[in-house]
Parts: structure tokens; sequence; C-alpha cells
């Protein structure tokens, strides 16, 4: 009777802890549109994503600066840390020796396991100074991305290398067999082979940047006007939540959440990106 | 069945902690009185209410944070019995039917970088930074240098407070940069050469300078004078008149012991023990 009792209480335990994340996603889903939708209403779903000015004291509210904002240093993070996590990616799947190996993917694998704060508290005190010596304020746009690469970069390296390993051996021993050399079997064969799942890594990794909150609020001075430079000081979505929900009531408090339903879409658009793009790869790697 | 006969066993003992937890936090002291709002009230209401504790033990005060507007709005709606708020009542919280009770009040320094040569700045002055119409510590007596403006965000009581006694018609401009806290505000002035902030007085310590405005320093002796012309009301909340264990706490603080810790680090409204 025991095993047969274990086996079923073991199907209803997975079963309602599948459910269980599946109906909190829905629940906070609900929730974050029911507290929103209200602003839409009121404000205006144009006038709210396409309005410059931020003034919930004098009822106004607009969060074209903040999408600005989260994109600038999205776009920021991805140029600085695209290049160095595909180099990465490359030198410990293909270059490094197994011991150069052994020690630095654990280490980039530690990178995600650092607190937000811990970042921000770090480039509070080395880059906002170093970025005050090329001009403004030193909170800005350009500190907030080198921030943001430290912490994405882990995301990509670790996925582009997997994805580069994961290349049948085959196309690099064909490759080497015809005469081509070790850069040009990476370079024309491995590369695009893994192309699917680097894309995804870039993706995901837009995903932690877009999303990033705390480390953001420490180092990117939280002003309400759209940057103009990468000096400038500017405010992520998240952060616009994160700085004023404590001190929200009302139409204020509903136009938070109505931040939230555009962060909301933002992260469910690039998810389903990365997904597209990830299936769309294992299709490709079938057919051939 | 079996399974049945399991959670329901396993429903049941939780309903029992449960049971349990609940009787063993509320049968501490019998009357429970709760506050929340203001950050800047919050460490007061913390001390006023550890000394009320210890003469009454039938009851118990719990503290917290939320900022005025939580203050003020769960002050409304009953949520709690007193509301904290570090500023005055907007033209759409009147009417809510509270009562304030003014068991404080609290200067705002005008505060820069250490290094800063400026030393004093009218209240004209102060207001031109902080709306963009000053932009550089030439236009004020200082050096070449453009002035960072750093602020509280919106919502704020520190904030409104500024906005309030400082900038009169004019809005803190858009070049500012923002932080959540008072803390932040200090950390990001003391780090910044040309920067310039406000501070509640109980934040101010050896990493910033403080400016005299309109030629009075920024002391408590000044604020309680009426010299130093930055000072706000610090409120509890009540919903209508307070009755029972609520009016006497609030009748406490505002006695000559409870004034006496008012002192230690704000400004006390009546006279001190």
């Amino acid at each position: 009777m025991s095993r047969y009792f274990t086996n079923r209480l073991a199907k209803y335990a997975v079963f309602i802890s599948a459910s269980v994340s599946f109906i909190v996603l829905l629940a906070i889903a609900l929730f974050i549109f029911r507290e929103g939708l209200p602003a839409f209403e009121q404000i205006g779903i144009l006038d709210f994503l396409f309005g410059t000015v931020w003034r919930p004291g004098q009822e106004q509210y607009g969060i074209l600066a903040m999408i600005v904002g989260s994109v600038a240093v999205t776009a920021g993070a991805l140029l600085l840390a695209v290049p160095l996590g595909i180099a990465c990616a490359i030198l410990l799947a293909e270059v490094a020796p197994f011991r150069f190996r052994q020690i630095l993917r654990p280490a980039v694998e530690l990178l995600v396991g650092i607190p937000s704060v811990v970042y921000g508290l770090v480039g509070l005190v080395l880059l906002v100074p170093a970025v005050r010596e090329l001009g403004g304020p030193g909170y800005s746009v350009l500190a907030a991305s080198i921030v943001l690469t430290a912490m994405v970069l882990p995301t990509i390296i670790s996925i582009s290398e997997d994805s580069i390993r994961a290349v049948p051996a085959v196309y690099k021993e064909g490759a080497l067999a015809l005469g081509a050399t070790h850069w040009q079997t990476i370079r024309r064969v491995l590369l695009p082979a893994a192309r699917s799942g680097i894309g995804a890594s870039i993706v995901l990794g837009m995903g932690r940047a877009v999303g990033e909150t705390m480390a953001m609020i420490m180092v990117i001075g939280n002003t309400i006007k759209i940057p103009t430079t990468p000096l400038d000081p500017a405010r992520t979505l998240t952060g616009n939540i994160a700085v004023e929900i404590g001190y929200a009531a009302g139409l204020h408090r509903n136009a938070l959440f109505a931040t939230g339903i555009v962060l909301f879409i933002f992260i469910l658009i690039i998810n389903s990106i990365a997904v597209i793009s990830l299936k769309r790869g294992v299709h490709a790697q079938n057919i051939t | 069945m079996k399974i049945k006969q399991l959670v329901k066993r396993s429903t049941l003992m939780v309903s029992v902690l449960l049971a349990v937890a609940l009787a063993l936090t509320g049968c501490s002291g019998g009357i429970t009185i709760t506050e929340a709002g203001s950050t800047t009230v919050q460490p007061l209401a913390q001390d006023l209410a550890d000394a009320y504790m210890a003469i009454d033990d039938t009851v118990a005060i719990t503290v917290a944070g939320g900022g005025s507007s939580v203050g003020v709005a769960s002050a409304a709606d009953g949520t709690v019995d007193i509301g904290a708020a570090s500023r005055e009542l907007k033209p759409s919280e009147e009417g809510l039917g509270l009562v304030k009770h003014h068991i404080a009040s609290d200067g705002i320094a005008i505060v820069a970088h250490p290094s800063q040569n400026v030393t004093g700045l009218t209240t004209e002055e102060v207001r031109n930074i902080f709306s963009g119409n000053i932009t550089n510590w030439a236009e004020v007596g200082g050096g070449n240098a453009t002035i960072v403006v750093i602020a509280r965000e919106e919502g704020s009581g520190t904030r409104a407070a500024f906005e309030e006694l400082v900038m009169e018609d004019e809005v803190i401009t858009d070049d500012a940069i923002l932080f959540p806290s008072n803390g932040a505000v200090r950390t990001a002035v003391a780090g910044d050469e040309d920067s310039i902030g406000f501070l509640s007085f109980g934040y101010i310590d050896e990493t910033v300078r403080v400016f005299d405005i309109d030629g009075v320093e920024a002391t408590v002796e000044n604020a309680i004078s009426g010299d130093y012309p930055v000072v706000r009301p610090l409120y509890f909340l009540t919903l209508g008149e307070p009755t029972g264990k609520v009016a006497d706490f609030i009748d406490f603080c505002l006695c000559p012991d409870g004034q006496a810790i008012v002192a230690e680090d704000y400004i006390p409204t009546g006279p001190t023990s």
C-alpha cells in the first residue's frame, strides 16, 4: 500500500507545486492590472505613455522619460556586454585550457549570486566619481550601463558557452578537416550554428537589465528628464516604482501600478522573443 | 481516502498553531495602539511609545513607517489609530475628519559638500537654485562650477515641506537628482563637491556643510525662537477626537515628560520637564 501511496502523493505534490507557481503569476498579473488600469482610464494611455512631465503633486503623469531611461541603460549595457560576453564564451568553450576554465567558469557564475545592492554600492563609490570626471553629475546612464553590464555578463556568457558546446562535434571536425584554421572554424561554423542560443542569451540578459531596480536607483540619479547624453542622469521604469511607491496614494499609486503594467508587457515581449529564438534554433538543428 | 485524512489532520495542526500564535501575540497587553506614517516621525514615535509602554503596561503600541501620505490615508480610513505626517495636510486631505496633534517640529537644513566655500544663502537664492534659475555657484559667491541639485522624491514629506516653505509657487527643477531617503541625500551631497541638498535636522552630521539661511544659523535654538525660516510641524493624526488609551498616549506625548523626549532630537512644541 505504502509504495502506491507515496507514488500518488508525489504526483499530487508536484502537481500542486507546479500549479502554485502558475497561480502566483496569474494573481500578480491580475493584481497589477486591477490596480493600474484605472490610471490608464483617468490619464489616457497616450498621455501616460508619451507624456514627458511626471509631477504627481500636480496630477501630471507621463512616463516617456522613464521608458527612454530604461531603454537607454539596457541598450548601453548590451552594447558593452554582448561583445565581452560572446568573446568570453568563445574563450571558455574553445580556447582556454581546461584548468583555466575550471577557475573562470565558477567565477563567472559567482557574479550571479552577488546581491544587486552590492553592485549598486560599488557603482556608487567607484563608478559615479569616475564618470563625474568626464563631466556632469556622475549619476548617469553611463554609470548605470556599466553596472548593468557586470550584472548581465554571467547570463550571456554561460548560455552562449553552453550553446557553443552543444554544436555537434562533427561540424567542428569537418571544418578542421577541410583545412580551416581554428579561428575560421569558430567564426564560420561554431558561432553560426550556435546563434540561436547566443541570441537567447542576449535576450535573457536584456530581460535582466530591464528588470534591475536597486542598483539602478543608486547610480542613475532618478532624475525625471529624458537623457540626451550618456553622462546625463535618468530614471528607469523600475526605479520609478521603487522610489515613489512608499509615499503614493490614490491616482499616484495607480499610475505606479500602470508603470508596472508597461514593464510587465516589456518583459513579456522580451521573454517571448527568447523562447521563439530558442525554439527556432532547435528546429534548425533538427533539419540538419 | 488516506490523503483526505492527512489533509484534514494537517489543516487541524496548522489551525492550532495559528491560534496559539495569535494568542501569544495578543495576550501581552490587552489594548494595542497602532501608529504608521512619516519616516521622519517614526524614530520619535518609537521613543515616545517605548516611554509610554514603560509607564502603562496594559498598552502595546506598534510603530510603522510608510510616509506622510500613508499616515494620512491610513488614519483617515481607520487602518491605524494614529497616523503620522511631517507636513501640513493638502487641500484634498482636509475634510477627512482628521484631528491634528502637533507633537513636535523639525527644521530642514540646506546642505552642501564640506569643501563648499559659500557659507550662507538667502531663502530667495535657495529657491532660485532649486528651481533651476541659478545654475552656477559663482552666482551666489562661490567658485565657477555648475550646481548639482539633489532633492527627495515626489511624495516625501520633507520635500513637500521644503516646497511649501521655500519654493512658494516655483517647482523643483527637472534636472534635480532624486533619492528616496534623507540618508541617501546626505551620502550623495557628501560625495559631490558641487552639490546642494536639503535634510531633516536629525540627519545633519560632519559629512556635510550646513548653510546659514537669511543670516541665521540652522540650530534647534533658532528654530524654536522662530528666526530660522525652514521649520515644519510633525503631526499625530486621529480620526475625530481621540478617546481612551489613544488619548492618554497623545496627552503623554504633549506633556512635559513627552516633550523632553521630543527635545532630544527634534523641536518641542510645549514645556519640557
